[in-house]
């Protein structure tokens, strides 16, 4: 769902389609081509050249990207067995499924850098990628399907409505069927609150509660502030990143700020406010200490989320590797085939 | 779940369009019912609430994979038979309760165990994946020719919702088929846990085909159980033969779930499954 802008970590890939062919920082050529394409704001696609570093920053942001879709199926998938309702539980269960879906072409458009699934989930797994802070927080209540739904996803749909005219073609485009599922998505959670705010006082304080615990995580899902966002400024000169962290997140708490008042329910933030001179939306401040230490590992969740992805992972491993030597088998036996037959 | 023979670049193939098509939505049951011009008698409720009932413990069941499959893409794959059977579920439960004047969430999350019609196959527990594979095998073979059957139904709903629903289970019975075999001629590992799934699945076979007084009561607007299990019988054999697994030493169980009488585990399924439905009685969602 939402991308984050710290760094992976992550090795460069070794094995990109066109790397071998040339020593990359030495081609001028591709350099001139690549930097032709970025002035012209148009697309960079797999086969073209392209900088070691913008390759690099590309892998780290689609990888985090789709690692953010599969450890975010867990907080939602949580309530999928105790859905209230038949048609609730229905559309949980289609939504957690469209994210899996968002990971599925999300490490596509990374693999065409030259990087493989499998080691992007390894490295997942082994803790040593990154993915949005904001699915490290419990799902307590049902309502949570809700917050998520308005606040998380809202929040995601922000940050990536850009991401579709991003420089690299792939990605671009994978972000154009996530977005469009994403705004189902946020509808739907819109609809929980709703349905709930009007419903029995418990249900609305339900709803409160859920708004309240998720507002300042899905502000801070937009990354640290301008001022302290090491990786943005590179990501806008190449066309990745078309608008900056403070700028979406002004722009994501005026649209709640306007939601909030069809739900009937409040911001758990008293200095919202619209500033006419600079047309912007404005709010109290964040605890970033708070974010940082989530970020770190240790939020509420953070060792249960992947701790669930491993045991996913590991205990799945004999039916990889059944498929894979089934697979096998059948092509020597299509071959043995062919040859008795010639 | 399928394109229904739409072809590449077909605009109205599109997964992200918004369109209700020609689906029949358990709302629109819910209005026939409700304008009086489909609504089941007693017996064709009865039986429609035991195909709702099995598909809906079925969806309940596969639902929990969904985030914790062996691979990305068997997480979609379980999550859209999850989908199809809860789809099946909410249409034969709305049909059923219609009769009775209860809705589809009345019956799913209102009701107590005894009241319950599921086969106890459904109820089983998930197992690992193969013990999962072997129990989805063993329901589309026989959820398969039972929909295609049911879709002659003289009773108009019934034939509409399985008209539906054998497209879907087409599917699951291609996954299931195709996971049998990979699984039996993969590796040694997984060729021992697809025995060992089929061997704790199995026994619950027999109960499907049970005839019962309902089933011959509602007479053309039914299937007979019995009737399916030569099909039956026939399609699981030619696979495991293909597969070299053997399943005849395995004893059937002793069913009852028609009557009511369950497996230890629909307590729980249920438990988990109503909790918050029953904690704001009434409520709307």
């Amino acid at each position: 769902m939402a991308r984050i802008v710290q760094p992976a970590g992550q090795p460069a890939p070794t094995n990109a389609p066109n790397a071998p062919d040339a020593p990359a920082s030495n081609d001028a050529a591709g350099q001139a081509n690549f930097d032709a394409i970025i002035a012209k704001d148009s697309r960079v696609e797999p086969k073209d050249w392209m900088p070691e570093a913008y390759r690099r920053s590309l892998v780290r942001q689609i990888s985090q990207h789709a690692h953010s879709e599969i450890i975010g199926m867990q907080p939602e998938a949580n309530w999928i067995t105790r859905a209230p309702s038949l048609k609730r539980k229905s559309i949980l269960m289609a939504k957690v499924q469209d994210e899996a879906g968002h990971g599925l072409y999300l490490y596509s458009a990374a693999e065409t850098l030259g990087t493989t699934r499998d080691d992007m989930m390894d490295a997942l797994v082994a803790g040593k990628a990154r993915y949005s802070s904001i699915f490290n927080y419990p799902t307590v209540t049902w309502a949570d399907m809700g917050a998520i739904g308005w606040m998380v996803d809202g929040a995601a749909i922000c940050n990536q409505v850009p991401l579709c005219r991003a420089s690299y073609g792939p990605y671009g485009r994978a972000m154009v069927r996530v977005c469009k599922e994403e705004s189902f998505h946020q509808r739907q959670g819109f609809e929980i609150l709703l349905e709930l705010a009007h419903g029995t006082p418990e249900q609305k304080a339900m709803a409160q509660d859920a708004v309240n615990r998720w507002y300042a995580p899905s502000l801070m899902m937009f990354g640290p502030p301008d001022d302290d966002s090491p990786n943005s400024k590179q990501s806008m000169a190449w066309n990745i990143k078309r608008f900056s962290n403070d700028e979406l997140r002004s722009r994501f708490v005026g649209m709640l700020a306007e939601q909030v008042k069809v739900l009937g329910l409040t911001l758990p933030d008293s200095e919202i406010r619209f500033n006419e001179d600079t047309k912007k939306w404005e709010y109290g401040p964040l605890d970033w200490e708070e974010f940082k230490e989530v970020l770190a590992g240790r939020g509420p969740c953070n060792a249960q989320r992947l701790e669930r992805r491993r045991s996913a992972h590991e205990d799945g491993a004999w039916v990889r590797e059944a498929a894979a030597a089934y697979h096998d088998k059948q092509l020597a036996k299509q071959a043995a085939e062919q040859k008795a037959a010639a | 779940m399928h394109g229904g023979g739409a072809s590449l670049g077909d605009s109205s193939a599109s997964a992200t369009r918004i369109t209700p098509g020609f689906a029949l939505r358990p709302e629109d049951i819910a209005l026939a019912a409700k304008q009086g011009t489909a609504r089941p008698g007693a017996d064709v409720a009865e039986y429609a609430l035991r195909l709702g009932d099995d598909a809906l413990i079925l969806a309940q069941r596969l639902g929990h994979w969904i985030s914790r499959a062996p691979e990305l893409e068997e997480d979609v794959a379980l999550g859209n038979i999850a989908l199809d059977q809860l789809g099946h579920a909410r249409s034969f439960l709305t049909y059923a309760g219609s009769a009775w004047g209860k809705s589809e969430d009345d019956l799913a999350y209102f009701r107590r165990e005894p009241e319950f019609r599921s086969a106890h196959l459904f109820e089983q527990p998930n197992g690992d994946f193969a013990a999962t594979i072997a129990r989805q095998f063993i329901a589309a073979s026989y959820q398969f020719p039972l929909y295609r059957e049911l879709a002659k139904s003289s009773d108009p709903m019934l034939a509409a919702i399985a008209a539906k629903a054998v497209k879907e289970v087409d599917y699951h019975l291609d996954h299931s088929t195709q996971w049998v075999l990979r699984l039996a001629g993969g590796t040694e590992e997984s060729r021992r846990r697809m025995d060992a799934g089929l061997k704790l699945m199995w026994p619950f076979v027999g109960e499907l085909f049970e005839d019962d007084p309902l089933t011959a009561k509602v007479g053309d607007a039914g299937v007979v159980p019995s009737s399916l299990k030569e099909e039956f019988d026939r399609g699981t054999g030619a696979v495991l033969a293909e597969a070299g697994l053997d399943v005849s030493g395995h004893p059937m169980a002793t069913g009852g779930g028609r009557q009511g009488r369950h497996s230890e585990y629909l307590g729980f399924i249920l438990a988990e499954m109503q909790v918050l439905a029953r904690e704001f009685p009434g409520a709307s969602w």
